[in-house]
């Protein structure tokens, strides 16, 4: 009996080593942790308890039958966050680089299929040098398996990757379809098709750095939210953006005890806005100074600054925030502050988070590179989500909300619950300048006469007052009491129900 | 006695001035430009005057707009606070011919002492002591090289109508006398309309101390004792006390009395300061006589409780001094620390901007002042004296036409270290972000060893920090202290954290006690106590300390009592740990578990990029001139460019020799902060 006991043991002692020592000590040689140190730092201590240890690949070409590592090059399992269930597996660079054989799919597959039958989330630690090539088909089938499972799973629990290593080829696609990509600087690279090829394809240099790092993909393409220094920040990180999100979509967003004043007063917000309506001033005051304990989780920071996105807390429950940055290109609205800030509503609807969104918008950026990139039907994908979207909605606009932009930007009639402007507010068709010229336009030559049509437009629009009195602004609120109202506000939506007409599914303007 | 008052200033001392005059039952009157409408002493004032755009040249130093406010007012009496009008006695003449009293001395004693060349040689026949020097007009920068070796270097070059260390360069030679001179006359012209300039012997191992005197228009004058003010930047005052850690009692009183004596030489009434510079010999020089009430004169009420400005109000209401010198004696020590709104880091380059977080610590009063009644009516009392004179508050805005002094933080207290101590903690205290801002320098020097023993001299500054300040590195003890405290507030915020919903009902994650703390690269060991009151932080390698606070999580100021002794920690976010600040230090520490220690060790640290061969815009600024061109080899010291900012010319050198190649600014753009202006092979 004892012997069995100790052959368990045994195994087990052989399965955690994974590729080795040698290759253990090369991925740390390049700052890189294991796949199983990974799971340690993500995971709440001692919590994790691992699925498939022992499972091995069933190729026999190219002599692979003679070694099958067990666990096959990903280990999968489950464990909790703060004491919250997440399912997680991670690639182990160490066994075959990690690559994706029939059965390493296999076992990522069980994971997405429990995780959706017991509601908790995803986190995909990514690792892998692509497919197991020995495997051939196989390998590209496991991809799908697992590309199928992604989509089943988008929407119903929380799905984010961590690029830790490489990521290239059809494994990118996994990542791609869930919610949040994250990337570890200076080790980890995503990309179709590597250097090699678009150099002998384009005839293009390029580093796998430059192609696919986590710069070019957090600044450049999009397709990564964040990027963290290392592994260990990275771990810490994604912990903390577990403790805001809800762990399926049955759930309501998740509530911690928390120590700030609902009712604080920020007396500095009154002088927020600058006396020059053209002078920027920095969104993120604002947000700070609202959420609770000043905590904020920016998703895509260094993308369309002109839009901010991201997790607050306010009496301790979470809320996404969409803000306009009024310091980046006048905080106005374009093809990819659109594409970025549609993702983040849709995302919060469908996990039921509440959004609060902060308008100082003066419309969207004019030019062909816009019109040609397809900005109307770019624009639309905000304007579709804060439609379509049935969670709590408040909006505050702080100074400008101009045009059409006015009305994308979560205003009264995509079904706002609460829509406050502070007194600074300026809800008009567009600028005063630019209305008068259009007005006015027989008094062009004329200087005086079209300042003084300026100043009538301004005291005519340039205040929440005129939208007020049609009731597409709530209230008017001071800006020294917005956490105080905006967190009341919330609190009366708690048990909003509302309900959008059966369909199939709707037909967003990709 | 007055009933309405106008106070032609802005910023802390308008908002001082106020305070006064509101104890005293005179109704106050502000003047504002643009730039300070929503400022604090236009809120605090009961009546307040627009005068013009933010350029003080257009409006605070404007003599017609003043007067019109003062005749729109109806103000009987006008406080000129320092800088601006308080020194021109074209202005002491407007009001004199309007019969509005000047909250200062006549105009005849503001013109002999406010011209540095007349003000010495009323001071050498007054019998009181003067540096060397050149007491004529110079025209140019060949006879400033020839003066300047006639006295012999180290010189000293001032503007004739100077103040404040603006207009005034110290030249070591020839080609820093050339340099020196033409940029104290620009400058002079810029800021005073005045171009003159003198010249004289720059006096070695020299302190800056200063005499307060006080006189009425009875024949009565005082000497209040001594401020010293040597740790200077640029000749600009950073840090001062009273007394002086210097000065025996003889010296003293021979200073105070040639000073008295000089006041009495030209009818002063009012306060004034007669600045000395004395050296390692205790020998005593006359500088120049200010004829206004100095930024630094809260010391000087700290220990002696004699209000000062009321003492102005009332000379110039025509009363006699109510005090006499026996009656002014040293009570305790005062320490001021001017909160100036410059980088440190970027060798105190002016920074501009909102002030998102502005919160001084709360003020006590103690001592002399308190027994004379309080300078501010929340100050709560205590047994030692924290006193912060401001003009701004959270969510004001440092603009760039005025000077950048955000705040005069002082402490009082019984002695000298303890009034270090009480400042020490005072600057912990003091939340201060949206800018950059001295707090860490001056936190620095209250932990230096030359301050603390007080034997500083005008050179404190320059010699301490050749190479500019680059921030503190906690000793051994203080950062044991950082990371028990780090270590007791992390596992606070971690427990929270598994009070999250959703969580799995009798699984919940359980936070260790045992914690390895990185303070800013030292790795401390630790494991955790904790009890209801607070925690007992046990070290791996013995030792163990106490640590009780109230801090919650997501509060930016941590007041803690770490092994019975205070311990004040500003507290920013940081993955996995905090930004803590304290002493000056501003350091990331990480608090991991053992585990994560242990992984941590495989982390690469990476090094930020070389920007060694470039040279970065160190502030946002205007480029005046670009003085080289690319492929041009450069010597060490060597002008590359001139960035305005803030209306100081700031002149950008080569740190080593070098060849320039490439040049990415021209003369009049605008650059923000670390743009590369020009690289070099």
């Amino acid at each position: 009996m004892k012997d069995i006991l100790q052959e368990l043991e045994g195994r087990r002692e052989v399965a955690r080593l994974g590729g080795g020592e040698r290759r253990i000590n090369s991925q740390h040689a390049k700052g890189k942790l294991t796949a199983r140190e990974r799971i340690e730092l993500l995971l709440d201590e001692g919590s994790f308890e691992e699925f498939d240890m022992f499972k091995a690949h069933r190729c026999t070409d190219f002599g692979m039958e003679q070694e099958r590592p067990a666990g096959d090059g990903v280990i999968t399992g489950w464990g909790t966050i703060n004491g919250r269930m997440v399912y997680v597996f991670s690639q182990d660079f160490t066994v075959f680089g990690g690559s994706l054989s029939e059965t390493h799919a296999e076992k990522i597959c069980k994971i997405q299929d429990m995780a959706v039958q017991n509601g908790a989330p995803v986190i995909g630690l990514n690792d892998s040098g692509g497919a197991r090539i020995q495997e051939g088909v196989a390998s590209l089938a496991g991809y799908a398996e697992v590309f199928q499972r992604n989509i089943m799973a988008s929407g119903v629990v929380p799905q984010i990757s961590v690029i830790m290593g490489p990521c290239a080829g059809g494994a990118v696609y996994s990542p791609a379809m869930t919610d949040f990509i994250f990337m570890v600087k200076d080790s980890s690279y995503m990309f179709v098709t590597g250097p090699d090829v678009v150099k002998t394809v384009t005839n293009e240099v390029v580093t796998a750095e430059e192609l696919g790092g986590a710069s070019t993909h957090t600044k450049k393409s999009s397709v990564a939210d964040g990027a963290f220094e290392n592994d260990i920040e990275a771990m810490t990180e994604v912990r903390r953006l577990v403790d805001f999100l809800p762990l399926n979509n049955r759930e309501k967003p998740p509530v911690r005890p928390f120590f700030d004043l609902p009712g604080r007063v920020e007396e500095s917000l009154d002088t927020l806005i600058p006396e020059n309506p053209n002078t920027p001033y920095d969104m993120k005051e604002l947000i700070l100074k609202v959420a609770d304990e000043g905590d904020f989780y920016e998703i895509q920071e260094d993308y369309a600054k002109n839009i901010i996105t991201g997790f607050m807390r306010l009496e301790g429950q979470t809320v996404g925030v969409v803000a306009n940055q009024p310091m980046v290109l006048a905080g106005c609205l374009d093809i990819d502050s659109s594409r970025k800030a549609a993702r983040f509503v849709r995302f919060c609807d469908a996990f039921e988070i509440p959004i609060l969104t902060l308008v100082d918008v003066p419309g969207f950026l004019p030019g062909t590179s816009q019109e040609y990139g397809g900005v109307i039907k770019h624009g639309a994908k905000l304007l579709f989500a804060y439609g379509e979207a049935t969670v709590p909605k408040v909006t505050v606009i702080t100074r400008k909300a101009y045009g059409g932009a006015y009305d994308v930007m979560a205003s009264k009639h995509l079904r706002g619950d609460f829509n406050y402007a502070w007194p600074t507010a300026e809800i008009a068709v567009m600028g005063a300048k630019g209305a008068t010229e259009i007005i006015h336009r027989a008094d062009l030559g004329d200087a005086d006469k079209i300042e003084a049509h300026t100043k009538d437009y301004e005291d005519r629009f340039a205040n929440p007052f005129v939208a007020a009195e049609r009731g597409f602004i709530d209230e008017v609120i001071m800006p020294h009491s917005t956490r105080k109202r905006v967190s009341r506000a919330f609190a009366s939506l708690r048990n909003k129900k509302l309900q959008n007409p059966w369909k199939k599914h709707d037909n967003i303007p990709l | 006695m007055f009933d309405k008052i106008l106070i032609a200033n802005r910023g802390e001392i308008a908002c001082r001035v106020i305070k006064t005059a509101r104890k005293m039952g005179i109704k106050t009157v502000a003047i504002y430009s643009d730039a300070d409408r929503q400022a604090l002493h236009v809120k605090m004032a009961d009546e307040a005057v627009h005068i013009g755009p933010p350029p003080a040249n257009q409006s605070y130093i404007v003599i017609d707009k003043v007067m019109d406010a003062i005749r729109q007012t109806g103000a009987q009496a006008v406080h000129p606070g320092y800088g601006f009008l308080s020194e021109n006695s074209r202005f002491a003449e407007a009001l004199e011919a309007e019969g509005v009293a000047f909250v200062g001395p006549p105009k005849g004693a503001i013109e002999a002492m406010g011209d540095k060349i007349t003000s010495k040689k009323i001071a050498q026949d007054a019998k009181v002591s003067t540096v060397p020097g050149y007491m004529g007009l110079i025209e140019d920068a060949e006879e400033a090289v020839k003066i300047s070796n006639e006295i012999g270097y180290p010189v000293m070059i001032k503007a004739s109508a100077g103040g404040g260390g603006k207009g005034m360069r110290i030249a070591w030679n020839d080609t820093e006398a050339r340099e020196g001179f033409q940029s104290s006359k620009n400058e002079a012209a810029n800021s005073f309309g005045d171009d003159r300039i003198f010249i004289e012997k720059f006096v070695t191992q020299p302190r800056h101390i200063e005499i307060q005197v006080l006189c009425d228009a009875h024949g009565n004058g005082i000497y209040l004792n001594e401020r010293e003010c040597s740790i200077q930047r640029r000749n600009q005052k950073v840090v001062e006390e009273a007394p002086s850690p210097f000065l025996d009692e003889a010296t003293r009183k021979a200073m105070g009395e040639q000073s008295v004596a000089l006041a009495k030489a030209v009818g002063y009434t009012s306060a004034g300061t007669v600045e000395f510079i004395v050296d390692g010999d205790k020998n005593f020089y006359f500088l120049e006589m200010n004829t206004r009430l100095q930024v630094e004169h809260p010391v000087t009420e700290l220990i002696t409780g004699v209000d000062l400005v009321e003492q102005m109000i009332r000379v110039a209401n025509g009363e006699p001094l109510s005090i006499t010198q026996d009656d002014v004696g040293i009570n305790g020590w005062a320490i001021e620390n001017r909160v100036y709104a410059e980088d440190p880091y970027r060798n105190f380059l002016p920074s501009i901007g909102r002030l998102t977080r502005y919160r001084p610590p709360a003020e006590v009063a103690a001592g002399p002042m308190l027994e004379n009644g309080k300078w501010a009516d929340d100050a709560i009392e205590g047994t030692t004296a924290v006193r912060n004179d401001t003009g701004v508050y959270e969510g004001g805005e440092i603009s760039m036409y005025y000077d950048p002094m955000i705040a005069k933080l002082c402490t009082w207290a019984p002695t000298r270290d303890e009034a270090i101590e009480a400042m020490r903690i005072a600057l912990d205290s003091f939340e201060l972000e949206g800018i950059g801002h001295n707090l860490p320098f001056v936190a620095a020097v209250m932990d230096h060893p030359i301050f603390i023993k007080g034997d500083m001299t005008t050179a404190f500054i320059e010699e301490q920090y050749p190479d500019g300040f680059e921030g503190v590195t906690l000793g051994e003890e203080d950062t044991r202290r950082v990371a028990a405290a780090c270590a007791a507030m992390y596992r606070v915020a971690e427990i929270r954290r598994t009070r999250v919903s959703g969580r799995m009902d009798n699984h919940e994650r359980k936070v260790g006690d045992d914690w390895v703390v990185d303070v800013a690269g030292t790795s401390v060991a630790l494991t955790i106590d904790a009890d209801r009151a607070g925690s007992t932080v046990n070290f791996n390698d013995g030792g163990s300390l106490r640590v009780t606070s109230d801090w919650t999580p997501g509060d930016q100021l941590a007041t803690l009592t770490v092994g019975d002794k205070p311990l004040v920690l500003k507290v920013g976010k940081a993955p996995g740990g905090f930004r803590i600040r304290t002493r000056g230090a501003d350091m990331r520490v990480a608090v991991r578990s053992p585990r994560q220690a242990e992984l941590a060790a495989h982390m690469i640290e990476k090094l930020p990029p070389d920007t060694s061969k470039m040279l970065l815009c160190p502030m946002p600024g205007l480029i005046v001139n670009v003085a080289v061109q690319a492929g041009d080899e450069v010597q060490e010291g060597q002008a590359l460019c001139t960035v305005e900012a803030m209306k100081m010319e700031n002149i950008l050198r080569a740190e080593k020799k070098g060849v320039v190649s490439k040049i990415n600014a021209a003369a009049g753009d605008s650059l923000a902060v670390d743009d590369v202006i020009m690289e070099f092979e």
